[in-house]
């Protein structure tokens, strides 16, 4: 009985998940284009300007170097989609961070299947940091079980206070893993969004038309799942919190493009060193934290 | 209007002659200028690109570059050529090399004339080419529902 309920609440969760992340990404992609044009001194494009571009993709030829990998976007797109069911339903958190984890493979697999050598780089640099990023989220989620006592995020809702008021350092660290996660600079070495010109075009170098709308569309629904991830800290018994959470989502998200302007792009091995520093001492310190509370 | 229309992505390739006009290519589509207003991104990849700016002649040795980054480019797409060597070989037309304009080598759509070739010229060359995209992404939506 609990198994097919929870099943149930996930399968909602996909679906209105499916719906509003696409539409809000949408508009956080096209408003992190104007913020970014604002800091270099330009006016930037309309704000629907990411829904122009993912239109005029899905119109064009269908060409395709190995002919899977459109499949593999696919399958891709439907795991991110799953990953914020599953966290927006208040279900396993670990679960989540999995699933999201299976859709960065098969992005990886698109872009392999190429067998294009800027695609076969970008590919290899996804991986690298999916091994930056993953033991970070792993403790993340570890400190958030210690300190909700349960992974799943519907738990916050029971909570007498935030979970952030005992996990401030796996906090910090989960911010440092999240400009890797949302691929901004200076960790942006698998596909940039700024370069267009360069070798880090990498991953989708050989993905047009529609595969491309469809990493584009990906991309807005990791961003709506990575800032819930952010905002969960910042919510517990009351409902008014979620507002806070909202609140202080988009402020880590204006922090990103902030960064993302600011900075400039790092060597691989200089992010999975950083990255597991970080996730090593933001994470231990954390856990021994909790472990003695 | 289409979506076509709304999210050009350029790509640029210098062929030969002076340099000339692609300093000027590449002037007109600097942050001065802030192109993405209308959504122009300046790409490095024919796969992502709708517009192919092509500056200077063809000759022997860059007519199998020009054609590959063509034959790449996704349909619908349009070529505009850049200055008077992209138009007809220019002040280089007889050269024992070059074999002209860019429209030996492929279909072109737009000719911006010009030595070196004005900003503004490029631009009204690229807001002629948008609505000729356009056109053709109707032509290609029209081909796709007859099949
Ligand atoms: S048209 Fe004139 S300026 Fe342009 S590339 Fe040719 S010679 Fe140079």
């Amino acid at each position: 009985m609990f198994i097919t309920e929870s099943f149930i609440f996930t399968l909602i969760g996909t679906v209105a998940f499916v719906v509003l992340a696409p539409i809000i990404g949408c508009f956080l992609a096209g408003l992190d284009r104007i913020i970014s044009a604002r800091m270099q001194g330009r006016v930037g494009p309309p704000l629907l300007q990411p829904y122009y571009d993912v239109r005029k993709l899905i119109a064009k030829d269908d060409v395709t170097v190995s002919g899977v990998d459109g499949v593999y976007m696919t399958c891709a797109l439907v795991f991110t989609a799953f990953a914020g069911g599953i966290f927006f339903s208040g279900g396993n958190l670990l679960m989540s961070a999995f699933v999201i984890t299976m859709a960065a493979l098969f992005f990886i697999m698109a872009a392999y299947s190429s067998r294009s050598p800027y695609a076969e780089l970008g590919a290899g640099r996804e991986t690298v940091q999916v091994m930056a990023y993953e033991p970070m989220v792993l403790l993340m989620a570890v400190c958030f079980f210690m300190a909700a006592g349960s992974f799943n995020v519907g738990a916050i809702f029971n909570q007498p206070l935030p979970v952030i008021c005992l996990t401030i350092p796996a906090f910090i660290g989960f911010l440092f893993i999240l400009t890797i996660k949302l691929r901004k600079s200076p960790f942006d070495l698998s596909t940039s969004h700024h370069a267009h010109q360069e070798l880090v075009r990498g991953t989708t170098t050989e993905m047009s038309g529609k595969t491309l709308a469809k990493v584009e569309v990906m991309h807005w629904c990791e961003t709506v799942l990575f800032l819930g991830w952010t905002g969960m800290f910042f919510i517990w018994g009351t409902p008014l919190s979620i507002i806070l959470g909202v609140v202080v989502a988009l402020a880590a998200w204006f922090f990103e493009i902030w960064i993302d302007n600011n900075f400039a792009r790092v060597k691989w091995q200089a992010m999975l060193k950083w990255a597991w520093i970080v996730a090593l001492v933001c994470g231990g310190i954390n856990i021994v934290i909790l472990a003695f509370i | 209007m289409g979506y076509a229309s709304k999210s050009p992505w350029v790509i640029h390739y210098d062929a030969s002659s002076c340099n000339g006009c692609d300093i000027e290519v590449l002037a007109a589509l600097c942050p001065g200028y802030d192109v993405e207003r209308f959504g122009i991104i300046n790409t490095g990849n024919p796969k992502h690109a709708d517009i192919f700016l092509v500056t200077g002649s063809v000759n022997s040795r860059n007519i199998d570059v020009v054609k590959q980054i063509y034959d790449q480019m996704v349909e619908p797409k349009v070529v505009v050529a850049c200055g008077i060597c992209a138009c007809t070989g220019g002040i280089f037309h007889d050269c024992y090399n070059v074999l002209g304009g860019v429209d030996k080598a492929i279909p072109v759509d737009v000719y911006a004339p010009g030595c070196a070739v004005r900003p503004e010229a490029i631009i009204d060359a690229v807001v002629q080419a948008i609505g000729i995209l356009e056109e053709k992404s109707k032509a290609l939506q029209a081909a796709k529902k007859g099949a």
